[in-house]
């Protein structure tokens, strides 16, 4: 393992550190495909990862006792699915590491590995003796913009601007739907500005040789320091204008006739102009910086103006990871185009020209053709290298770093209903921006780790390693979220959704791929139970009385949620909490947020909706006797009806595969139900997704096009995932409804209300 | 009223022209009051004054006539440094007597109109130095260089041989890209006599230059500094392409002689060791000024103009730089861009202060 102040006060790398190999090369034994790249070496390979799913089917009832059989079965299967890994380490590591994929490369077939940079022609030859692979070399831009081109499109907030003195560090862009055209400023060495267009479309339309090379030669010359890092830290304390002459020593103050003011840099080195002064090697850093900095943004402006081009990305050594050059950069950007243009930077810069020579390498497998997504439990995130922040994580990040990637089933795309893709946010807090919901939600999750540990071990009685899996899920999950207190910017924004989604993948990485999968067949049988009962009692009210009826119980079916500590504690202490017992908990109206008349009336007056979409919540009492009725209710009026769950599982929430089951069993019993899915005017479908939360940009495809086709007027959003942690902002294109019960008094309090409280959001865009 | 000074107080040098009347009356000599022919002659009979005071002899203009009198420009410059000893000279000489305005722009101007007012007892008329400077520009270029002219560009500039400087007609000059190379640049463009606009700037100028080449030579003067570049390699101490890729790096069409990354070689430890200081003055030399003809050629295209043309004191003695901006603006723009000289490169500043004195009498 990497010890502890490896990288001194000093920043002289500790050769004894050793990498932990079996931490980094995972799943070696299924790699396919290789590429190779980079001064540090950046390792790519396409994997197949196999898990546990867990997966569910329908018994054949016929002639067996109902009464006392499970409604479904479940099976735990294993799964093989896709998973891109990129490794990043120093060179010096780079004949262990050869020496570990030997080993390990058990079943590739490939023949050749791809390769671009100069590691890669400098280890040419060790790489070819040592694996018996031929090294096959690639243009190093375009496979920079391979890359980039993936990062942008597969990666959530993989984009950021980088913010001096502000509390985040990193402040997060969504994805635009359209990535191109954007500038790409290389900064290695030299420097290269090439403008992208399309995926295969790119020009080099100039470049500069004021780059990390003149950083690094001219400060090594200048300071005697022969370390980039090094040099950036001397940078870091100096005074530049101990050196450069300001456009205040000139003219004494500012040029106020142009607005230049005093503080600019008129001259840089202008005050080294003497041979009998001395200069301290800082100062000159710092002013070298400064110079170099300022000049590329000043020629990536007058690029971007030239071209009209409004997204400039940085990367290269010169930028990678360094708040310090990030910091010059933004400020020259900035100063240059008049705050018209932003410098941004990616998350996985770093990764670009291994990720390109990789694809290039693989594209008969087409891993343009999928949906991607990153592995939280695997990927080591973005590290602060500030000088001063976290020394024990910013020597690890200086030996390993890894990032992977799983290839989804489906291709996921944005709900054609959004209002405006470009500026949908999913995330209602940014918990890197609001410190104290931070350290509200990291604790949080923190307390309620046990529980989650002890429930996934219990999840799996028959399995003898059950425990010692739940504790490494444990002390995996608890390090994440050390990580976060630390570095909150690590994964992108840090939400409520990305802490939920990162506990999911630790749990999966340790084989506990659904362990709610009991408590949900449970849950399930008992409230089919009821089903009938609760339409009986519906079917007897009147048609106002009765639409409230639905309301109510959609909420109180919404009580039901693991993923809610309150909920928890009262569902294992009281595991007979019924319906009823819900209802009466819910907050009496006016209900936090009520807008409940207006759904109301808009029922009584308008013409029905022709087709609804609704994103299913919980398995159970939610599903069964909260959400079908509704449904119902929907389908009598005339409206059809998509149902929306979760592709994979997540918590308690019910999954695509048990909606099906559930579906069968109710249409068995409830002939509206009945038809409307053999006349197709209720259709299941899969989200795409095994968050808690909701993403409306990334859906399945599928789902989409039903949307479409049906021309979907209105979106029923439900449950605190996913209306409230996310899309409680979100804008739609047509009438949308999200309802949620607060579960979390922390929350509630935030809102302005009581655990119990109660959300019914109906809105209908402005025209 | 005698005497005809303009000022331009630079961050680095001070530039001064002075008109010396030749066409002066008996009557006139009797009444010229002592000091003031005492400063006609310090001026005109030397070359140096103090220590590092310097006439440029080559560049006097002679028998100009200005504001209907005949006589000769004379065009001296000094250290920035020297500032205090010069208005205390000018304290000395009862400067203040002569009832006259003292004409002075740049930066300087600003900053030691203090100066001047306490120690000198003289008040400064401040002028705009850009307003100056193209008003000095398209005067001198108009009157010409003794019967020569003013402005000249380098035919062939891609043809170490065959490159010479031949006489550039600037009679019809807009539109111009002016690039004004001291000890930071400012590029402005030039519309028509009045209508100009600061495009940028960089600080990467000839301070920058002459900076760099103490800390990295020890050297002390600019002569000194520009006489070890000529005799420099700088490809010793730059990365070209050729030595990343071997050769031309054709998937951008990129010739293998470009630098790919300055001072790129001292990353290495056993480079920096082989190199001399004459190299690393040659490097700073075109580092400095690839990255203005670079950063000229973007603003050139942007504004859609395609002469360019290069003043300043940067540019003194300097026909390395000279040629190798001519011979960067021509290969990167595939011949579209002109870049244009001026013989008298950092003084029109000073001469359009002179200007905006006669033009206010």
């Amino acid at each position: 393992m990497a010890e502890r102040g490896g990288r001194g006060a000093h920043g002289r790398l500790d050769k004894s550190i050793t990498l932990p190999p079996h931490e980094i090369f995972r799943n070696l034994e299924n790699a396919k495909r290789f590429a190779i790249g980079g001064s540090l070496t950046k390792l790519a390979y396409y994997s197949t990862v196999q898990h546990k799913v867990a997966r569910v089917r329908s018994f054949d009832h016929s002639g067996k006792d109902l009464e006392h059989e499970p409604l479904y079965e479940i099976s735990v299967q294993e799964e093989i699915t896709a998973r891109l890994h990129f490794i990043k380490f120093e060179n010096t590591y780079i004949e262990t590491c050869l020496d570990f994929i030997k080993d390990h490369l058990v079943n590739t077939e490939t023949k050749v590995i791809k390769a671009t940079g100069g590691g890669a022609y400098k280890f040419k030859d060790l790489i070819e003796k040592k694996l018996g692979l031929k090294v096959d070399k690639e243009d190093v831009m375009t496979c920079l913009i391979k890359g980039c081109n993936f990062v942008l499109k597969n990666i959530p907030h993989e984009v950021f601007a980088y913010q001096k003195d502000s509390d985040t560090e990193f402040r997060f862009q969504t994805n635009h739907p359209n990535i191109f055209p954007y500038l790409l400023v290389n900064i290695g060495s030299g420097v290269s500005i090439v403008k992208v267009e399309t995926e295969d479309q790119f020009e080099w339309i100039g470049g500069s040789s004021i780059g990390g090379g003149t950083f690094w030669g001219l400060g090594a010359l200048l300071t005697k320091t022969k370390k980039f890092d090094e040099l950036l830290q001397l940078a870091s304390k100096g005074q530049h204008t101990n050196v450069d002459m300001l456009v205040k020593d000139v003219y004494g103050g500012a040029y106020q006739t142009l607005g230049l003011s005093g503080n600019l840099i008129a001259s840089s080195f202008g005050k080294s102009t003497t041979a009998d002064k001395e200069f301290s090697k800082e100062d000159m850093a710092k002013s070298l910086l400064h110079m170099i900095s300022n000049d590329i943004g000043q020629l990536a402006c007058l690029y971007a103006k030239l071209h009209n081009l409004d997204k400039i990305y940085f990367g290269g050594f010169f930028i990678r990871g360094h708040p310090v050059t990030m910091r010059t950069i933004t400020y020259s950007i900035n100063f240059f185009s008049k705050g018209e243009v932003q410098a941004l930077f990616l998350r996985h810069e770093g990764y670009l020209g291994a990720i390109g020579a990789f694809l290039k390498g693989a594209e008969q497998d087409n891993p343009n053709q999928y949906s991607w997504g990153e592995n939280y439990a695997g990927s080591s995130g973005l590290m602060s290298t500030s000088p001063d922040v976290f020394p024990m994580q910013r020597c690890r990040s200086g030996t390993f770093d890894m990032l992977e990637m799983d290839r989804l089933e489906r291709p996921l795309v944005n709900l054609p209903l959004l209002k405006d893709p470009s500026t949908y946010i999913p995330d209602t807090v940014d918990l890197t921006d609001d410190a104290m919901a931070r350290k509200y939600w990291l604790t949080c999750f923190e307390e309620a780790l046990d529980g989650v540990a002890k429930r996934a071990a219990a999840s799996q009685p028959d399995s003898v390693d059950a425990p010692e899996r739940a504790e490494k899920f444990r002390q995996k999950y608890w390090n994440k979220l050390q990580t976060l207190r630390q570095q909150p910017f690590a994964y992108g924004t840090l939400t409520v959704r990305s802490l939920l989604d990162t506990r999911e993948h630790c749990l999966n990485e340790f084989n506990f791929p659904d362990p709610y999968s009991k408590v949900k067949q449970k849950e399930n049988g008992i409230a089919l139970k009821c089903f009938q009962s609760v339409i009986e009692s519906l079917d007897s009210l009147g048609w106002e009385e009765r639409q409230f009826a639905l309301v109510k119980g959609l909420l109180a079916g919404n009580v039901f949620d693991w993923g809610a500590k309150a909920v928890s504690d009262v569902l294992e202490s009281e595991p007979q909490f019924g319906f009823e017992e819900a209802k009466s908990k819910l907050q009496e109206r006016p209900w936090l947020e009520d807008s409940y008349s207006q759904w109301l009336k808009r029922l009584k007056e308008g013409p029905p909706h022709k087709c609804a979409l609704i994103f299913a919540d919980n398995s159970g009492i939610d599903i069964i006797l909260g959400v079908f009725p509704f449904v119902r209710e929907l389908l009598s009026r005339g409206t059809e009806v998509i149902l929306a769950c979760n592709s994979g599982p997540a918590l308690n929430d019910v999954t695509y595969s048990e909606s099906l089951i559930v579906t069968e069993r109710i249409a068995a019993m409830d002939p509206v139900i009945q038809s409307a899915l053999r006349e197709e005017k209720l259709m299941l479908v899969q989200t795409g997704s095994s968050s808690p939360c909701l993403d409306l940009s990334r859906l399945d495809k599928g789902l989409a096009v039903l949307v479409r086709e049906r021309e979907t007027d209105l979106v029923i959003i439900e449950g605190m995932g996913r209306a409230i942690h996310t899309n409680y902002y979100a804008a739609l294109k047509c009438e949308s409804l999200k309802l949620a019960v607060i579960k979390n008094s922390w929350l509630a309090d935030r809102l302005g209300g009581k655990i119990f409280s109660v959300i019914f959001k109906y809105e209908v865009p402005c025209k | 009223v005698f005497p005809w000074f303009g000022l331009d107080i630079g961050g680095t040098l001070v530039k001064l022209v002075y008109f010396e009347p030749k066409d002066i009356t008996a009557e006139e000599e009797e009444e010229e009051v002592e000091n003031l022919k005492s400063i006609r002659k310090y001026l005109t009979s030397n070359i140096a004054y103090g220590s590092a005071g310097i006439r440029d002899v080559h560049l006097e203009l002679k028998e100009l006539t200005l504001c209907a009198r005949k006589g000769n420009l004379h065009f001296i410059r000094f250290p920035t440094h020297d500032m205090p000893a010069f208005i205390h000279m000018g304290s000395e000489k009862h400067f203040s007597s002569l009832h006259t305005t003292l004409c002075a722009t740049g930066g300087g101007a600003h900053k030691f109109e203090q100066d001047f007012r306490t120690m000198g007892d003289l008040q400064l008329c401040k002028l705009d130095e850009l307003d100056c400077l193209i008003k000095g520009v398209l005067y001198i270029d108009s009157v010409g260089f003794n019967g020569h002219s003013e402005c000249y560009y380098f035919e062939n500039p891609t043809d170490a041989e065959r490159c010479q400087k031949l006489p550039f007609n600037l009679e019809n000059p807009y539109p111009l890209l002016l690039v004004n190379i001291g000890s930071g640049v400012s590029i402005l463009a030039v519309y028509s006599k009045d209508n100009y606009k600061r495009v940028t700037g960089t600080s990467l100028g000839g301070g920058t230059f002459f900076g760099l080449c103490c800390l990295l030579t020890g050297c002390s003067t600019f002569e000194e500094a520009l006489e070890m570049a000529s005799h420099g390699d700088s490809t010793k101490v730059d990365k070209l392409v050729r030595d990343i890729y071997g050769g031309d790096y054709e998937r951008f069409g990129l010739p293998g002689w470009a630098v790919a990354s300055s001072f790129g070689n001292m990353m290495s430890k056993e480079k920096r060791e082989s190199v001399s200081k004459e190299d690393l003055a040659r490097a700073t030399l075109v580092t400095i000024t690839n990255n203005i003809g670079s950063i000229a050629r973007m603003c050139a295209l942007n504004e859609n103009i395609n002469r360019v043309v290069f003043v300043g004191n940067f540019l003194r003695i300097n026909t390395i730089s000279m040629r190798l901006l001519a011979y960067a603006l021509d290969y990167w723009s595939k011949g579209q861009l002109k870049a244009l000289f001026l013989e008298h490169e950092g003084y029109f500043g000073a001469v359009g202060a002179l200007l905006e004195l006669l033009d206010s009498a």
